[in-house]
């Protein structure tokens, strides 16, 4: 069975600093990829790589048996790809519902269609509610789960979430994992870049660990938690 | 009854010839509906896609001069211009389009601002084509009266209008939109955000672009400096569009109502009317400070103004 996400030897240098230096790891059909490492260790970049926002300086990326390296960003997610952002951007002033509405149209054949997978979307992802707010006036924990429900409605096989749980309060957070267990139940493969490490050993099936640019790490949370480089990188070296 | 409405408010214009207005009060009425033309065509690009023009002259005076060109070189009707307009303009707006849609923010914006001067300059030097400084005159208009110039105009303004509704309300409209509100977020979501642009400026260019070349048969005579000027064709479009309304549907027809009717009236005033391009640009800062969404985007605003007045 061939990988859903092959990435290859990715390097990416911005000026004379490597962000990204021969990164290889790749993503099976159906799992939770958790993406991990200290401030600055390249993960935002690697998911601009994957997505399309900056071609890789060297490695390629495949998705589902094609090369996308080189791709920009709407034909990926037409291929099958879809993200959100790290600080969250909303289309401020439009409605919660058009917000998602726009993005359905990537599938959806007519408007009629669009807004009901919107919907649809919006009450999977418990936005429902708030479907009529201007997205710049929901709290941040609302708009977080936006950006999910954006990028779910745009059908994907792979959602790359970029800290879709940084900020949250307990009762959000419980609220976000269990939407994020119930898209893997739906058959998407996930990779999520998060620094709680509560949410990450709990939801993730494998997890890969950056620093300074480079695959410091790969394994299942057990063996993650007990690596000690990676308890190194984390916690500084002891004296 | 909303989806007539426009269709009402029309048939209603086209009745205005038979009250037997003064020639004056009729060119007024012609000046203030292609001027919501304009309005509805620069909205389009600047209030729904988020691309601010600061050179809309450039498509209307390409516009205007198509239809001076075909009559003073192919001694043709100049209304053959609409057409050619339509054609040329929209060549034009997918090679400008190619350089000018890669730059963001205020690079965009200069550019266009860039294009609209080049475009005049060119225009006053390009002597065997356009006659440069010296314009064209139409010798003979089409009609003495200006009723039936005032119909044309009226029905490529409900033209522009519909054509503009149904774009907006469509999947274009809610990429133009997204494209507005977050370019990189709208480009991770699938949208081609480059074609979509590229859509937005042609369709705009295009409609501009007719009004131009009915300019020039109504008027009967235009040159460089008039057809391409900055303030007065660029900056007016833009204006129109702020005092109205951007990203909505009526704003550009409020604004062209209230722009023209100041226009004449502040350079009716004695010493103060050379200076209406100042009382504009007041005008405008006082807009962005207190109605930046314009009279119709903030039309919720005023109402509670005028309520509270009435309360007290």
């Amino acid at each position: 069975m061939s990988a859903l996400l092959e990435v290859r030897g990715v390097s990416r240098f911005f000026g004379g600093l490597a962000a990204l230096s021969d990164v290889s790891f790749s993503l099976e059909q159906g799992e939770i990829l958790g993406l991990i490492g200290p401030n600055g260790a390249g993960k935002t970049t690697m998911f601009n790589c994957v997505n399309g926002f900056y071609p890789p300086s060297r490695g390629e990326v495949f998705f589902k048996g094609e090369r996308i390296s080189g791709l920009k960003p709407y034909q990926i997610c037409q291929r099958g790809m879809a993200r959100t952002f790290q600080v969250v951007r909303p289309l401020q002033r439009m409605s919660t519902l058009d917000n998602v509405v726009a993005s359905a149209f990537l599938r959806a054949k007519s408007r009629h269609a669009a807004v009901e997978k919107a919907e649809e979307i919006l009450k999977f992802t418990n936005l429902w509610e708030v479907r009529d707010m201007l997205s710049k006036g929901l709290p941040l924990g609302l708009r977080k789960r936006l950006e999910i429900a954006r990028a779910l409605a745009t059908e994907p096989e792979l959602l790359l979430l970029d800290e879709a749980c940084a900020g949250l309060n307990p009762s959000e957070l419980d609220e976000s994992i269990a939407i994020i267990r119930r898209i893997k139940e739906r058959g998407i493969t996930i990779m999520i870049i998060e620094h709680h490490m509560k949410v990450i050993m709990s939801i993730s099936d494998r997890i890969v660990v950056l620093n300074y640019g480079q695959k410091l790490a790969e394994g299942t949370p057990e063996q993650i938690s007990r690596n000690p480089q990676v308890i190194e990188a984390y916690l500084g070296e002891g004296e | 009854m909303q989806r007539y409405a426009p269709l009402a408010v029309a048939a209603l214009l086209a009745l205005v010839p038979f009250l037997g207005l003064s020639s004056y009060l009729m060119h007024i009425f012609i000046l203030v509906i292609m001027w919501a033309i304009i309005g509805m065509a620069w909205n389009l690009l600047g209030g729904f896609t988020g691309l601010v023009s600061f050179g809309h002259a450039a498509f209307f005076g390409l516009g205007a001069y198509c239809a001076a060109i075909v009559y003073h070189h192919f001694a043709w009707s100049g209304w053959w211009g609409l057409p050619l307009s339509v054609v040329v303009v929209a060549l034009f707006s997918l090679v400008m389009g190619f350089v000018v849609l890669r730059l963001r923010g205020p690079y965009f914006n200069l550019s266009t601002l860039a294009i609209g001067e080049v475009l005049r300059v060119t225009a006053q030097n390009l002597d065997k084509l356009t006659q440069g400084d010296l314009g064209i005159l139409l010798s003979q208009r089409t009609w003495t009266e200006k009723q039936n110039y005032y119909w044309v105009v009226l029905l490529l303004a409900l033209g522009t209008y519909y054509a503009v509704k149904a774009l907006v309300g469509s999947r274009r409209g809610y990429y133009f939109v997204a494209i507005r509100e977050d370019q990189d977020a709208a480009e991770s979501l699938g949208i081609n955000t480059t074609l979509n642009k590229t859509i937005s400026l042609t369709v705009s260019g295009v409609l501009t672009g007719i009004a131009g070349a009915f300019y020039f048969n109504y008027m009967g005579y235009i040159d460089p400096k008039v057809v391409f000027d900055l303030p007065g064709i660029s900056i007016l479009a833009i204006m129109i569009v702020m005092v109205g309304g951007a990203a909505t549907l009526t704003g550009p027809l409020v604004g062209s109502v209230i722009m023209v009717l100041l226009a004449e009236w502040v350079r009716s005033i004695p010493k103060l009317g050379a200076a209406h391009m100042s009382v504009f640009g007041v005008l405008l800062i006082l807009m962005i400070i207190f109605l930046p969404n314009g009279l119709v985007g903030d039309f919720g605003k005023i109402r509670k103004l005028f309520r509270r007045k009435e309360a007290a």
